[in-house]
């Protein structure tokens, strides 16, 4: 049975969660995907200014599709998270604490999770319009130049999501590993 | 000799993309619920019903099954006997489909230069097959194809030596190796033969069957089957979280080739099997 967390509870209870917990969570994801992740990498080693606070955020790797007028968000399920694998310690690093997406991730992420505290979660890839009736609000938070690989910051309710990778290490696509 | 206007074709394709990205195909919709009742793990069971409540919210709503609405592969059979009256087929399709995305609320994936990577905002060019067939009607066939399947396929020179085996071993590798990327349960398209240029679109064109149906070939029927089995016996599972539904079929197609090749290329398709069809 999936637990329901505030996204402050959540981020909270890190240390405590573990991979194959199933949980429905509320409150402020940023998506970030390929091109937005490259631009923020670039904006920190410029030492630049950042368009979202980093510390305690948790990022979603989406790219929506447009919303029809009258709803609140495009059709919205996770894109491939090794890709953004090259990017994820930096992040983490920088505070964010949990990333939500779908499939394995690299050494270097599991490594950070456990160094920085942080979890990665996975959702159902190719469920996008049912996840989208979990999005109560949605804005363009910044790079709205790279049309769907934009920031976007969505209000979820009841988000359903599975820890993959906690921060003692144990993976749920590599059971055999830790546990 | 039947006269026909380019601008039917692009009222068509842009029709077809809406479609095939609101409406899971009937035989995949049968080949899901045939997975559950198979299924033995919850977890996987969990998955295979949302799935099933993302394509009945995807159609009640018109809005898309997935994010990613792929890049646009339009198969077009032209009948030999059919003039096209206006732009190009090309120009035609490419219209269709930017209609089709930017009307229907479907991303927009593409970029115009694979390095410098800025959107070209309609989702063209489109990824455009035409095989000229006998008769006077045009079949159109739209298959949103997904980047996260794209980066899952693999293409591979064997020597005829490696035969079924080394084909076999192939397909459980790419699968084993990069199947979870790809969704599952999967469509896996496989293409034998032909040359290294034909050998993907083979592999692409086993993805337009349906789901379940027989290969016109008998002896790859059994092949498909073995595949199948072995696919599923990896226990990858929807989504790479554990089960036997790792695939909902194998398909295979298969063409003439070299006398020193064996070309063999393994085409990902995720759960979501979006396809639509239409006639002119």
């Amino acid at each position: 049975m999936a637990r329901s967390l505030t996204i402050a509870d959540f981020i909270e209870q890190i240390p405590a969660l573990r991979a194959g917990e199933d949980l429905l969570l509320s409150g402020t994801l940023f998506t970030a995907r390929d091109a937005a992740h490259k631009r923020l990498a670039q904006l920190i080693s410029d030492k630049q200014p950042l368009p979202i606070e980093l510390a305690n955020a948790v990022i979603y790797y989406c790219g929506p599709a447009p919303a029809r007028p009258g709803d609140a968000v495009g059709p919205c399920g996770p894109t491939t998270s090794a890709r953004m694998d090259p990017y994820t310690p930096l992040l983490l690093s920088l505070g964010v604490r949990a990333t939500i997406g779908k499939g394995k991730r690299s050494t270097p992420v599991t490594d950070a999770c456990r160094a920085h505290q942080a979890v990665y979660c996975v959702t159902t890839g190719g469920v996008a319009a049912l996840l989208s009736q979990k999005v109560r609000r949605s804005e363009i938070i910044a790079f709205a130049d790279l049309g769907p690989e934009a920031i976007w910051r969505f209000d979820v309710v009841d988000f359903p999501v599975t820890v993959a990778l906690d921060s003692n290490g144990n993976d749920i696509f590599r059971p055999s590993t830790k546990r | 000799m039947r006269t026909i206007a380019a601008a039917e074709i692009t009222k068509t394709v842009a029709r077809l993309c809406q479609r095939a990205n609101y409406a899971l195909p009937c035989d995949v919709r049968e080949a899901l619920t045939g997975a559950f009742q198979k299924e033995g793990s919850p977890r996987a069971r969990e998955i295979l019903t949302q799935i099933s409540d993302n394509a009945r919210v995807a159609q009640e709503k018109s809005i898309a099954l997935c994010q990613d609405t792929g890049i646009a592969e339009v198969y077009v059979n032209m009948g030999q006997d059919v003039h096209l009256q206006g732009e190009t087929l090309q120009d035609a399709v490419n219209q269709g489909v930017a209609l089709g995305y930017t009307e229907g609320y479907l991303r927009t994936s593409i970029v115009a230069d694979p390095l410098d990577r800025v959107n070209t905002n309609d989702n063209t060019p489109a990824q455009l097959t035409v095989a000229i067939v006998p008769g006077d009607r045009l079949d159109i066939t739209v298959l949103p194809k997904g980047g996260g399947t794209e980066n899952a396929s693999a293409l591979r020179m064997f020597p005829p030596s490696a035969g079924w085996p080394g084909i076999l071993e192939f397909v459980l590798e790419t699968v084993r190796e990069k199947g979870i990327n790809a969704c599952p349960p999967l469509i896996v398209g496989v293409g034998i033969g032909g040359s290294f240029s034909s050998v993907g679109k083979l592999a692409k064109m086993a993805l337009l069957r349906e789901v379940g149906s027989a290969p016109a070939a008998g002896a790859y029927a059994a092949r498909e089957k073995e595949l199948l089995e072995a696919v599923n016996a990896l226990g990858i599972g929807p989504m790479g979280l554990g089960g036997s539904t790792t695939a909902l079929a194998v398909h295979i197609e298969h063409a003439p080739c070299h006398i020193a090749c064996l070309p063999v290329a393994v085409a990902m398709h995720c759960h979501s099997m979006r396809r639509a069809t239409g006639t002119i």
